[in-house]
This record gives C-alpha cells, sequence and structure tokens, in this order.
C-alpha cells in the first residue's frame, strides 16, 4: 500500500504534440493518499483509462513522473510496480482451472506452495468462488469470471494499489450492485488503495470516498460527493455530477447586478470586477431555485412529478431553467417568481468557479 | 529484443517472393537467353512475350474465358448463398444442422473424384465447353464455402434488426435487400474474395470441362508446355499475368481479410 | 449466439442452394456409385459387379502405396505448416503500413493457378536454369528433382509449404487480432513471461482458427493434384503419385471406370470420415470445459 503522487504529469499519443489537442491528458499534478477509495469519474473518451495505464505502468507519460511512496516507479513495469486492475470484461486463462487462475500471479512471483494455497482459499473464499476452485475458468458466468479478475489482485497482500476500469460493464444489474458492495466491504477489511474508473456517477458515488472529476484530459476537481455536489469547481462538474445537473446561466455584470440579457437576476452579491472575463456564468442547482413572492418572473413551461420530486422546467426570456421542488409543494401554474439560494448559487469566470467571489455576502 | 520480431515475417516474405521473382524475370527474357546462359535479370529486356499474349486471339482469349466464369461463379455463389446463409443464422427447421454439414461435406469432396462424371453430365445436357458449365461446376465447393463465411457474418448482427424493421412494416425482401444486405457488406466482400479465389486457381475441373470455346489461361498454358516444347518465356509471361488479378483482388480486400478468417463457425 | 426460432418456410430460402448442389453433388455422385458396382466394355454396356472393385482397390499394392505416400505426405506438410504459420502471425507486426504489405505479399501465393505454381516451381528448381537448383548445386549438393526421387518429394514439400503456409498465417493472425488488449495487460501485471502468454492466452484462444486451419489444410492437402502433376507428373517413379494423380491415371489415362469409382467414394469416405472424427473430438474436448 501507497500514496501515489503524480508530478506534472502529462501524455500524449502522438509523437510531437503541438496544439492542445494532441495531449490525451494535460498536464497535472495529484495525490492519491494511501488507503483512499477514490473515483475517477468522467464521459467516455475524457482520459480516465489512459491515467489509469500510466498509473499502472501499462502507458509510459509523455512528461512528468509518478511516485509510489517516495520511489520514483515512471521507469518500472507494471510488475515490478506492484499493482493489480481489473479490466473492463473478465479477463481470466481460460484453460487454467479458477485455482491456478488464482494462483498464477503468486507461482509466477516464486512464492511457495504454502503461501499459496492458503492465500488462495483465503481468497476464494472472501469471494464464494470455493465451489468452483477445481472447474475450468472458461465455464463461469460473467460475473464469476469478474470475480476471479478481483481475486487475482487480491491475492497479492502486498499489492500497492488496486485499480478498476468500468470493472461491472458486462455484469447483470442485479449482481453489479452485489459486487460493488462486495467491493466496498473488501476495502473496509484490507485498506487497499483503490481506484475505480468509471463513467456513471451512481457507481463512483457509492463506491469512493473521494470523486475525481475529468474532462478532455483534465482533472477538474478532487472532492468527497457532497463537495462536488454542492461546490462543483467547474460549470461541467456541476452539469455532469447531478441529475438534472446543474443550471447555468450566461451572464453579463453590470454595476447594479448580473444581467442574463436585459434581466437583472436576483442576486446580490457584488459585480463589478468581471468586465475582463471572456465567459461569465451563473451557476445554480435545480435543487437551489425556488418559488417565492418575489423575485425573478419566469414562465413554467412544463412540470413533472418524478417520485418523490416535482420538476418544473421554467423559463424566463430565451433562458431556460430547471427547478425541484418536494412533491408535497403546491407550484403555480402557469407563471411564477423565484429565488436562488445565494449559499448554492456560484459564479463562474471562464467555467472554473471564483470561490473568493462565493464567499462575500 | 526488436528486430529479429520483424525478422521472421521478412525472410518468409522474400521465400515467398523468390519463385514469384524469378517468373518474372523469366517473362522478360528471350528463350535463347533462359536456355543459354544462367543470369539473375534479363540481360536482353525483351517484351516480346507479352506482346505476343495480347495479339494471339488463342492466348488473351483463355484470360477473357477465366474471367468470365470465375465472375460469374462468384455472382451465382454469393447471390444463392445470401438467403441460404441468412435462413441458417436466424430459423430452426428440419433438418438445419444435416443440411449444412452435408453442404460443407461438398467442399472435402476431391475435384478428381468428380472430374469424370461432371464431363459426362454436363456434355449430356449440352453445356460442355461453355463458361456457365465451368461456373456452376465451382458452385460445388464455393456455395458451401459462400454459405459458411456469410452465416459466420450474419449471426454477429442482432436479430433486433430484424424485429425492427417488421415491426415497421418492411416485407422480408425489402428488409433483406434495403436493410440487411447493406449492414453485411464486409461479409460479402469477404466470400466474394473466397469464391474467386477459388475459382481463379482451380484448374482440374475447368479443363475436363472445356475444350475450345471457354478454355481457360491455365489451360493454355499447360498445351503450350507440352506441344509447342520449351517456350519458357511465353509461358512465364502467361503466369505472370495470372497473378496480377489476384494481386487487384487481395489489395482491395485486405482489411477484411483477417477479419473474414476469423469468422464462420466452425 | 443469436436465439433461432423455428419456421419451416426458411426451407424456401435454402432451396436455391440445395438445387445447385445437389445437381452438382448427388448426380455425379450417383454416377459414380453406379460406375463403381459395373463393369463396362464401353458401347454403354454395363455388368453388374457387386463389390469386386471395393475388393480390387482396397487389396491392390497399387493404392495402398499411394495412401501410405499421402498420408506421410499430408502428415509432413501439416508438421510443418501450422508451427510454422502460428510463429509468423506471432511475429507480424499489429498495426502500421507493414499490416498490409504483409497481408498483400502473403496472400499472392493463394490466388495463383494451381498449374501456373506448378509451372512456377518447375522453372525455379531446375536445376539448370532455376535459380533454386542452381544454388543447392552451387553449395555442393548434387540436386536434380526430375531424376532423384528424395529431392522430387522435397520439393514438392517446399512448393506446398511456399503455397499454404500463408492461409495459417492469415487465420492464426485473425485470431490473434481477436484477443483484447486487455488479456496482454492483465498477463504483464500477473508477471507472465512471454511464453506463458503463448501457452495460456494465445493458444487457448487460437484454438477456434487453427481447428479450421488443420481441416482446411487436411482436405486440400489430401486431394492435392494440380501441383505435383505439373512440377513432377507424378513422378520420379512413383514419388510423388499421390491418391488424386493416381485417381486421374486410373480414369483418365487407363479409361478403368468401375476401380476409379470404387477408390473415388473410398477415397471420399476416408477424408469425411478424417475430418468427423477430427472435429468431434475437438469439439468433445470444448464441451468438457
Amino acid at each position: 500500500m501507497a500514496k501515489i503522487t503524480l508530478n506534472n504529469l502529462a501524455h500524449s499519443y502522438v509523437d510531437n504534440p503541438e496544439s492542445d489537442e494532441d495531449w490525451a491528458l494535460k498536464e497535472m499534478t495529484l495525490e492519491w493518499e494511501d488507503g483512499g477509495a477514490y473515483a475517477l469519474l468522467g464521459p467516455s473518451g475524457c482520459g480516465k483509462t489512459t491515467l489509469l495505464n500510466i498509473i499502472s505502468g501499462l502507458l509510459k507519460p509523455s512528461t512528468g513522473s509518478i511516485l509510489f511512496d517516495q520511489q520514483d516507479v515512471t521507469e518500472l513495469t507494471p510488475e515490478q510496480r506492484n499493482i493489480a486492475q481489473v479490466f473492463q470484461f473478465p479477463v481470466v486463462y481460460d484453460t487454467m482451472t479458477v485455482y491456478d487462475n488464482l494462483a498464477f500471479p503468486l507461482k509466477n512471483r516464486n512464492l511457495d506452495q504454502a503461501t499459496i494455497n492458503q492465500r488462495v482459499s483465503e481468497v476464494a473464499q472472501m469471494l464464494e468462488l470455493e465451489s468452483v476452485l477445481n472447474k475450468k475458468a472458461a465455464g463461469l458466468t460473467a460475473d464469476g469470471k469478474q470475480k476471479i479478475s478481483l481475486g487475482r489482485g487480491l491475492v497479492r497482500s502486498d499489492v500497492n494499489v488496486i485499480m478498476f476500469d468500468e470493472p461491472l460493464t458486462v455484469i447483470d444489474p442485479k449482481l453489479k450492485w452485489l459486487l460493488r458492495s462486495k467491493l466496498k466491504e473488501l476495502h473496509r477489511r484490507f485498506n487497499f488503495t483503490m481506484i475505480y474508473v468509471t463513467h456513471d456517477q451512481t457507481e463512483a458515488l457509492t463506491f469512493a470516498d473521494k470523486i475525481v472529476v475529468m474532462e478532455q484530459g483534465k482533472v477538474l476537481q478532487v472532492g468527497t460527493s457532497q463537495e462536488l455536489f454542492e461546490q462543483p469547481q467547474h460549470t461541467f462538474v456541476g452539469h455532469f455530477i447531478g441529475s438534472p445537473g446543474m443550471n447555468r446561466i450566461e451572464v453579463t455584470a453590470k454595476d447594479d447586478g448580473f444581467y442574463a440579457g436585459n434581466t437583472r437576476l436576483p442576486i446580490n452579491k457584488s459585480s463589478t470586477p468581471y468586465n475582463h472575463a471572456k465567459s461569465l456564468s451563473i451557476g445554480v442547482r435545480p435543487e437551489h431555485v425556488y418559488f417565492s413572492d418575489q423575485g425573478l418572473d419566469v414562465k413554467i413551461n412544463k412540470c413533472e412529478d418524478i417520485g418523490r420530486y416535482k420538476l418544473a422546467n421554467i423559463q424566463f426570456d430565451d433562458t431556460e431553467l430547471k427547478l425541484l421542488a418536494s412533491s408535497e409543494q403546491a407550484l403555480p401554474e402557469s407563471s411564477g417568481r423565484v429565488n436562488f439560494d445565494p449559499k448554492f448559487t456560484h459564479l463562474y469566470v471562464d467555467g472554473w468557479r471564483d470561490n473568493e467571489w462565493a464567499i462575500l455576502e | 529484443m526488436k528486430s529479429p520480431r520483424w525478422l521472421v515475417p521478412t525472410l518468409y516474405i522474400i521465400f515467398l517472393m523468390l519463385p514469384i521473382y524469378w517468373l518474372i524475370n523469366m517473362s522478360f527474357k528471350t528463350t535463347n537467353e533462359i536456355l543459354g546462359t544462367f543470369t539473375l535479370w534479363p540481360q536482353e529486356f525483351t517484351l516480346e512475350n507479352y506482346r505476343k499474349i495480347f495479339t494471339d486471339p488463342t492466348w488473351y482469349n483463355g484470360y477473357i474465358n477465366s474471367i468470365l466464369y470465375v465472375v460469374m461463379n462468384t455472382v451465382i455463389s454469393v447471390s444463392v448463398a445470401l438467403p441460404a446463409a441468412y435462413a441458417f443464422s436466424r430459423y430452426k427447421f428440419m433438418g438445419d444442422k444435416h443440411l449444412f454439414f452435408w453442404l460443407l461435406t461438398n467442399r472435402m469432396a476431391p475435384p478428381a473424384v468428380f472430374a469424370l462424371p461432371f464431363f459426362q453430365f454436363y456434355s449430356a445436357v449440352g453445356l460442355f465447353d461453355t463458361h456457365i458449365a465451368v461456373a456452376l461446376a465451382h458452385c460445388l465447393f464455393n456455395i458451401p464455402l459462400a454459405v459458411w463465411i456469410l452465416e459466420g457474418f450474419m449471426s454477429g448482427v442482432p436479430k433486433e434488426l430484424d424485429e425492427t424493421a417488421y415491426i415497421d412494416g418492411y416485407s422480408f425482401w425489402r428488409f433483406f435487400v434495403r436493410i440487411f444486405i447493406p449492414t453485411i457488406t464486409a461479409g460479402i466482400g469477404v466470400a466474394a474474395f473466397f469464391c474467386f479465389m477459388f475459382s481463379w486457381v482451380e484448374l482440374l475441373l475447368a479443363k475436363t470441362l472445356t475444350s475450345v470455346a471457354a478454355k481457360p489461361i491455365a489451360a493454355t498454358m499447360t498445351r503450350t508446355a507440352s506441344t509447342s516444347g520449351y517456350e519458357l518465356g511465353l509461358l512465364a509471361a502467361a503466369g505472370t499475368l495470372t497473378i496480377i488479378p489476384g494481386a487487384f483482388v487481395i489489395y482491395f480486400v485486405r482489411n477484411y481479410i483477417a477479419k473474414g478468417f476469423a469468422l464462420g463457425r466452425v | 449466439m443469436i436465439n433461432r426460432t423455428h419456421n419451416e418456410k426458411a426451407w424456401l430460402l435454402v432451396l436455391p442452394v440445395v438445387i445447385l448442389v445437389a445437381f452438382n453433388a448427388v448426380i455425379p455422385l450417383m454416377t459414380v456409385v453406379n460406375y463403381s458396382f459395373q463393369e463396362t466394355f464401353g458401347n454403354n454396356q454395363f455388368f453388374w459387379e457387386g463389390v469386386k472393385w471395393y475388393e480390387q482397390v482396397l487389396n491392390s499394392e497399387r493404392f495402398h502405396q499411394a495412401l501410405g505416400r499421402q498420408i506421410f505426405f499430408t502428415a509432413t506438410i501439416l508438421i510443418i505448416e501450422i508451427p510454422l504459420g502460428i510463429a509468423i502471425a506471432l511475429c507480424m507486426p499489429k498495426k502500421g503500413i507493414g499490416v498490409s504489405i504483409c497481408l498483400v505479399l502473403m496472400a499472392l501465393p493463394l490466388l495463383i493457378p494451381w498449374n501456373v505454381v506448378g509451372a512456377m516451381w518447375n522453372i525455379f528448381a531446375l536445376p539448370d536454369i532455376g535459380l533454386l537448383g542452381r544454388m543447392i548445386n552451387g553449395l555442393g549438393i548434387d540436386y536434380n528433382f526430375t531424376q532423384q526421387p528424395i529431392a522430387a518429394w522435397l520439393t514438392v514439400v517446399l512448393m506446398d509449404v511456399w503455397h499454404w503456409t500463408s492461409l495459417v498465417v492469415l487465420l492464426c493472425y485473425a485470431g490473434l487480432c481477436a484477443i483484447p488488449d486487455a488479456y496482454y495487460q492483465a498477463a504483464r501485471i500477473d508477471g507472465a513471461n512471454r511464453w506463458q502468454i503463448f501457452r495460456f492466452i494465445q493458444l487457448p484462444k487460437l484454438k477456434r482458427v487453427l481447428i479450421i486451419a488443420v481441416l482446411l489444410r487436411f482436405m486440400d492437402s489430401f486431394m492435392i493434384y494440380t501441383e505435383p502433376f505439373v512440377l513432377t507428373g507424378g513422378g520420379p517413379g512413383n514419388t510423388t503419385t499421390f491418391l488424386s494423380i493416381d485417381l486421374a491415371k486410373i480414369a483418365l489415362g487407363q479409361f478403368d471406370l468401375g476401380p476409379a469409382a470404387a477408390m473415388s467414394l473410398i477415397y471420399f469416405i476416408m477424408i469425411l470420415l478424417f475430418c468427423w472424427v477430427f472435429y468431434t473430438l475437438m469439439m468433445r474436448d470444448e464441451s468438457e470445459q
């Protein structure tokens, strides 16, 4: 187990990267604490898998370095780094038995037979694979095979980190939930550092203590699920996390407040120092928009009941917003007034949250 | 570590190219040079052999004949194999497994076994020495192969595609021609490639079923070798020209070859 | 695998294929069966002979020898071509311009008419004008495939390796390309060496294509006719007279229809039987897993 540090890391699949787009991973410096359960979350093609493969050593980064604790491992092979990885679909050695599959990484590291036996049976018991130990791995179901892939990581007690690359993609929805809770349980028991790559926010939020949100090769925010929800550091994070995502309103700053088109928004915080920003927007989650007696005049386009909540589509001028209200609450019919909760209303300058502004009152 | 790896395919390709080079080399030599001296490349470079082939009708007709029956065979094989492969990949019906196996057994039939009965049979129905006779005879091994390859490709297309189309009101044939066939063009390409290949390289049946009017180029060559003594340069030039259509076809399907081989159920 | 629905109307779709193949296979096969039980003295007069021809063929020294040569030849080329094909496929580049070049050049021998292959090897291996013949004699080895039985046999084997190894290479290459990267990555993480990667990942995944390769190479080499016929004419002596060449000599050369027909059927049944046994064995192994 180890703390993982990424120092000025960047990667490009092109030989001589020139433009920004050539970089699959833009320069980043990041620390993963020892024993943490991390989720790496982002849309397809955002560089998650690239980052994962760099940490595991399957890819060598174009620039920068990777440290496990204090040791620089940038030049080491995956085997030397002592990591484990579970792939998107089950990887098993078809012709071997389940037992041999689990024992394979240990045999390759020349452990003695007694230790191997003991470790394999321990892991088999944990993953409920004891009954099939002597069967050929090829005959198992997808989730059984995925357990083997996981088991091959777990048998090595000394792994620095276990990485999961969307490991539940091919698993039945019912079993997904089971395997995920198994993973949490294993994490609690062994305190491995775990990195879990996914594009599914529910999976990320339920599995991880800390979530790393990525987009277009950049790390946008690292935080707990609460932080991501309440203080998205980037408009993308606000939009990607939460369902529906955060409302984003393009604004201009004038002396007396923020304007969307010609309409002044119901925000009282200072608006003056932002004349030079390229783009300026206000972000507020649908949960934090509410109907009140005074405030912004809006038209109600549509209102849906989605279980515990009501979701309203509202509009002023050309700007559409979403609003969530508890299902008990009576909503106005066709028009009304709304306000934004000032605590959870954020200002984004060129996409990034202005943290100074947030604490102004 | 790196260099020995590409050395293996390189050496293998050199081994493959040597006889072909020798053939091409010969085709540019005069008969005197071939028989008189041993030279690694033509000393008196000549196009005479090629000129003869392109001006003498017995030679160039051989090419036209070969290409005609090969194309006919490819078209017939693929077009009847398409619906059959669809049936095998989508439906269960009485005797389907036996039928499939029986089709494949025809791929295992030695042409030498069938040569004589074919000759008698096609003579009896008055098709002897026609292009269509050779094209039909080659169906014996090409149809099973085409059905096999296409079935493999079709099994990779989800059945939901068919169901959606029927729900949208497509009739079977309209769906088959407008939607299904375009989705498996790669498979059709591969099947056509193999039909072309096996029909092009086969000689025993083609020779048995023709005498003059539909005589394939390869048979013309055999006769030249035996009757007019040692016209090796001419023979080499004709041989070189038979490689060209094949090379052309491979170049076009090169990206599908690997895929085509991997599919098809065993 | 697709879940197939029951539908007898599917027969209509298969019908054209059945008619065409039956037209080509059943009628000639009936003719052969018919001949195999009869004696003819020309003039379309036939006399029932029962199983006489079968007994004659099965007891003939000539058939035994041709069969022996055939089995030895097929076994030899399988032993050479299958491992060689796997080895070359393993070393082939996975991407880039090299792939296209390799595929096109390697597939080339497969698309040369078989008698051209024979003719090409003839002029390539002739001791006086052929490059190969000259080279071998230049090394101080006395080589002349038109005279020496062993040289002739080796030349036919070499020609077959030249002609058909590419088929095995292409099949294996296709099989290798179908293995997802994750398998190799997992193996690296598990600390597997090159041999283990081959033994536990590549070979098991190649099993399906290897079955196809062995079956195709078995069938085609068992039926080989044109190439050795053009190269050596079955000689010198009978060294390279394989089953098909012998059969053609009897049927078209001597016009002994009865024995030729009986031999054809025995021959055909042997191929079917071998393929069936091989296939069943491989598949039973599969279902045990």
